[in-house]
């Protein structure tokens, strides 16, 4: 069949039922469109749950959601009673077909696609929405044990809040079960979920509350959360500018990682520590712990500002500054377990920092001794074509004005080198995140890309570029999926390794973790009251 | 505490003469006071408040913040009889604490200057390292202290044993140069040796503000707190404690205090917030109406600098990130564009950059969350001076005070384009370099206005109305 009978045809074959062939009938097209989350929404929530379809849709008709959802095809064939094969497919295709340009270009930005969430649904028999996202996971726990300590009514707690279509924004959403969450999804059809805090009531009650007076409406525990975004960089990457991503900026992206995940853990003690790529323009952290959780708003912020070196805004040249003559232990390890190795040996040569003079202008600016910046500029002026062999002349050049600052001839100019080297690579976190209530789910994408998490052991081996898309998703599900309805299916699309990633490395630990602090507490309380009881 | 109308009553405080001289607030006490003394004492602290929240926005260094507190609590904190003192420092401190306990704003701005008051209060004068015997022996005794006052808060903090001192030794002291002292290497028999060596292991959450300026050496959870720090850890106890208390004080204010005393206490605690700290501005009054076809006009105008550039990088680059948007955005609250006409101003910007529906999507909604129409439906205030002096600007980001935070390149030429005079522009830059900015923008005011502005400048709303004030006087002197 060629590719325009395939077109032609498919019609037909949604009546006939045949099976479509490989990797042309199930091709879905790349890019967004939003028909993919609804198809993702339907055949997730199925194959989640193993219910069965017709049942399932049975309740769709009713709620007249295909048609709302522009489904009038599928909503007519529902009618007649077809199979559930036919109906995953005729669904997938029905989405392929009335994918809309336009809509693709203008509002591919916006639809925060929840792909992520549908693949742990099968852990551990927590159902879907309780990982909807990693920290209703924790909620999960206390909501799902059977454990006499658990809070029942933590996760009745915890804010959610979704945007719709037509720009439709719901806050202080709040479910007091996981079942509950998932209709609420089904239902609305978000393009996009925030999480927000948990707080000290029911946060959809609120207004009850606050007549009462006692008992105040004020948030309780919400998760440590970094954003890093690529586009803060584009004063020191010459491959991209703004929202792009290449293999030579991104390692920007793996050094904040790394220096990061490092003190996050060495210097503040956390261990729950999740990094994403955030499907468009950075990375996301978050950090788990109890500890973290529980964090007031002055103790984030003095986290963020011990991290904070980089003090440049768009109005000075000194970006940044490293006072006192000696470095801070947690500044001097960054630098040379990671970031003047990563400057020398990458940054240098992929930038080409050197290269010509707007560029080493830039890095002379940051010297603030006059005669030595001449003296260079002078040398790399007219040295252009001079004997450097076969050495790079980026290379060389650095070491020039290593040579100069490092001689000792010029006192308290030494600190220079690092201040470039800190300036270039140094991690520039988003500070305002840190103060924001609602935290967008941890595992939304954004333009049909996925959300992936990425190990921060192996955080070079991670490729942006290769990122499993929502299209290439589906393609996957429906070539597999109409075959075994196995609890991994996840584990043969391109996710696989994620998932099995954010299980082991992330989920269990923090879930087990979780459990202990429940049960220390519990048994704490046991002891009290024994104790008090045997007076 | 009782308040009485007249006569004094003897003071109980005869026979307690040796108590600190720092108290720490836990409760109120059982004194009767005069109802003059009520407001007088109040007023008294209030003035010292008042100065160093002035010294605060002026970007003033800690040794300078010391000096400022120790002056203002000299000149009005005195009180003829020596007894009586710690008793007006207690008294005013709990009167305003019913003075600015009743809504978020007051209680913020009370919480963060009765922290830095403590804060230098405390301080004891150890950084020299020149010791004599006698200043030894004082600052054993204000060592004394510190552990009574520790021991009044209840922490749980114990040294750090030696032999993991030793293991530490290298990172303690890295840090410790790095912020510019020194470990001395161990002269075990001074007394300085001894006090410099002693480290409390406390979790970093407990001192937030050393964590911050990365001046201690934190490891798994645990920062090494040094003797001379250990001031930092108490100022994080009183904050929290003095922040509950303020939430009390404010449930009971309204549920009985503010009803029981409408003839007496309550008239004199809401006149008092008023007063001193100015409006708000949240509610714009004197010119409520500015249209959005005037804007551009009274940019040039009457715009204080901070917001005329924020307001010309939106125009060049049809984009503002989030510090911008809410500083500019406030702002024109509080200048009186109503909340469609900022939508519409806004949209018009931005739409050129993301797109119409972009806009509608991803913005709109903090602009309609600013004017209290979204998410908590808190009507907010616009910044202060003090709170834009204050902001950290980042990459990318054009907001905070231009003359803290440009270069001085950079500041000259927005001063030029502003029309100040080559000797007003030198003036300006001499404030600027000693860090009274809000001084730099009255002058700037007073060389754009030919005018002088006594009051100075202490909120970009004030300036934007002090300007219009003036503008309309030219306009009927014309006429």
């Amino acid at each position: 069949m060629t590719k325009e009978e395939a077109e032609n045809g498919r019609d037909d074959m949604l009546i006939d039922g045949c099976e479509p062939e490989q990797g042309q009938g199930n091709a879905v097209p790349d890019g967004f469109n939003v028909n993919y989350l609804k198809v993702y929404y339907v055949l997730g929530l199925h194959e989640r749950h193993g219910c069965n379809l017709p049942i399932y849709y049975n309740g769709l008709l009713k709620s007249n959601l295909l048609v709302v959802l522009g489904f009038r095809d599928a909503y007519d064939k529902l009618k007649q009673r077809k199979s559930q094969q036919e109906w995953k497919e005729m669904l997938v295709l029905q989405a392929v077909k009335e994918k809309p340009a336009e809509s693709m270009t203008c509002n591919a930005s916006r639809f925060d696609l929840d792909a992520e969430s549908f693949k742990y649904s099968s852990l551990h028999g927590l159902s879907l929405f309780d990982v909807l996202s990693v920290t209703t996971s924790i909620d999960s726990l206390y909501l799902d044990g059977k454990h006499p300590a658990c809070d029942q009514s933590y996760f009745g707690r915890r804010e959610f809040s979704f945007t719709l279509d037509n720009d439709i924004y719901l806050r202080f959403q709040s479910f007091n079960s996981a079942s509950e969450l998932e209709n609420a999804v089904k239902e609305k059809c978000p393009f996009k979920i925030d999480i927000g805090p948990v707080y000290s009531v029911d946060p959809a009650r609120r207004h009850a509350y606050a007549q009462a007076g006692d008992n105040v409406f004020t948030p309780m525990e919400r998760e440590l959360v970094f954003d890093i975004d690529i586009t803060d960089y584009d004063d020191v990457r010459y491959c991209c500018s703004g929202a792009c991503v290449c293999l030579d900026c991104w390692p920007l992206m793996t050094v904040a990682i790394k220096v990061l995940d490092t003190a996050l853990r060495g210097d503040f003690g956390f261990n729950h520590i999740l990094w994403v790529y955030s499907g468009r323009r950075g990375v996301h952290c978050w950090v788990c712990d109890t500890k973290a959780r529980r964090l007031s708003n002055e103790q984030r912020a003095a986290i963020a500002d011990y991290f904070r070196v980089y003090k440049g805004n768009e109005n000075s040249n000194r970006k940044v500054s490293l006072m006192g003559p000696a470095l801070h232990p947690f500044l001097a390890r960054s630098y040379t377990d990671v970031l003047r190795k990563f400057f020398e040996e990458k940054l240098l040569i992929s930038q080409m920092l050197f290269s010509n003079e707007e560029r080493y202008e830039k890095i002379l600016e940051m010297i603030p001794d006059e005669s030595i910046t001449a003296e260079l500029r002078g040398k790399w002026q007219e040295n252009r074509r001079s004997s450097i062999g076969n050495r790079d002349i980026n290379v060389v050049r650095w070491e020039q004005l290593k040579h100069v600052l490092q001689s000792g001839k010029h006192k308290g100019l030494r600190r220079c080198v690092e201040e470039v080297v800190f300036s270039y690579t140094y991690p520039r976190l988003d500070m305002e995140v840190c103060a924001i209530l609602l935290l967008s789910h941890p595992l939304l994408s954004l333009k049909g890309c996925v959300c992936v998490p990425i190990d921060p052991n192996h955080c070079e081996d991670f490729d942006p570029t290769t990122v499993p898309t929502l299209s290439k998703l589906l393609e996957e599900i429906n070539m597999g999926g109409l075959r075994a309805e196995g609890d991994d299916e996840w584990d043969r699309t391109s996710l696989g390794k994620s998932v099995r990633y954010f299980r082991a490395a992330f989920l269990q630990p923090l879930l087990k973790s979780c459990k202990e602090e429940i049960e220390d507490s519990y048994s704490a309380k046991i002891e009290q009251s024994k104790n008090s009881q045997s007076w | 505490m009782e308040i009485v109308r007249s006569q004094r009553k003897p003071s109980a405080s005869h026979d307690v003469d040796v108590a600190p001289t720092l108290p720490i607030y836990r409760s109120a006490p059982a004194l009767e006071v005069r109802l003059e003394d009520f407001e007088l004492f109040a007023i008294d602290r209030l003035r010292v408040l008042k100065g160093i929240s002035d010294g605060l926005s002026r970007g003033k260094k800690p040794d300078e913040l010391e000096k400022l507190v120790t002056d203002l609590w000299k000149a009005h904190m005195r009180h003829p009889q020596t007894s009586e003192v710690v008793n007006k420092d207690i008294i005013s401190h709990f009167v305003l604490r019913l003075v600015y306990c009743r809504t978020e704003e007051l209680r913020k701005w009370f919480l963060s200057i009765e922290t830095t008051l403590f804060r230098y209060r405390f301080r004891p004068e150890s950084s020299d390292v020149q010791l004599s015997v006698l200043l030894m022996m004082l600052i054993r005794l204000a060592f004394e202290f510190q552990k009574a006052l520790m021991a009044e808060f209840d922490l749980p903090y114990k040294a750090v044993s030696n032999a993991e001192y030793e293991g530490l030794k290298d990172k303690l002291s890295q840090v410790a140069r790095s912020i510019g002292q020194s470990l001395p290497s161990g002269n075990y028999g001074s007394l300085s040796g001894i006090s410099d060596r002693i480290f409390y292991k406390v979790p970093f959450e407990e001192v937030p503000e050393l964590v911050a300026s990365r001046r201690v050496y934190i490891q798994k959870g645990h920062a090494y707190v040094a003797m001379n720090q250990v001031v930092s850890l108490v100022v994080t106890q009183f904050r929290s404690h003095l922040s509950k208390a303020l939430v009390l004080t404010n449930r009971k204010w309204t549920s009985i205090i503010r009803e029981q005393e409408k003839d007496r206490l309550t008239p004199i605690v809401e006149a008092l917030s008023t007063g001193y700290l100015g409006p708000d501005y949240s509610q714009p009054k004197e010119y409520a109406e500015i249209s959005l076809k005037d804007i551009n006009q009274v940019a040039k105008t009457s715009f204080p600098l901070c917001m005329r550039h924020l307001f010309e990088k939106l125009r060049e680059d049809h984009h503002l990130k989030h510090g911008g948007r809410m500083q500019l955005g406030l702002f024109l609250k509080g200048v009186g564009l109503k909340l469609d006409d900022a939508l519409a101003f806004w949209k018009a910007e931005f739409s050129r950059k993301v797109g119409a529906e972009r806009f509608d999507k991803e913005y709109a909604y903090s602009i309609r969350h600013n004017y209290g129409k979204e998410g908590k439906r808190t009507d907010y205030t616009p910044y202060s001076c003090q709170k834009v002096i204050s902001s950290t600007p980042g990459v990318g980001d054009h907001h905070g005070c231009p003359y803290r935070h440009f270069s001085e390149e950079n500041l000259r030429a927005a001063l030029g384009n502003m029309g100040v005079s080559n000797r007003a522009l030198e003036d300006v830059i001499d404030k600027v370099r000693n860090r009274h900015y809000q001084l730099a923008c009255t002058l700037t005011f007073e060389a754009v206005h030919a005018s002088s502005c006594d009051a100075g400048i202490n909120h970009p709303n004030q300036y934007f109305s002090e300007s219009q004030k003036i503008m309309e006087s030219k306009v009927n002197l014309l006429s």
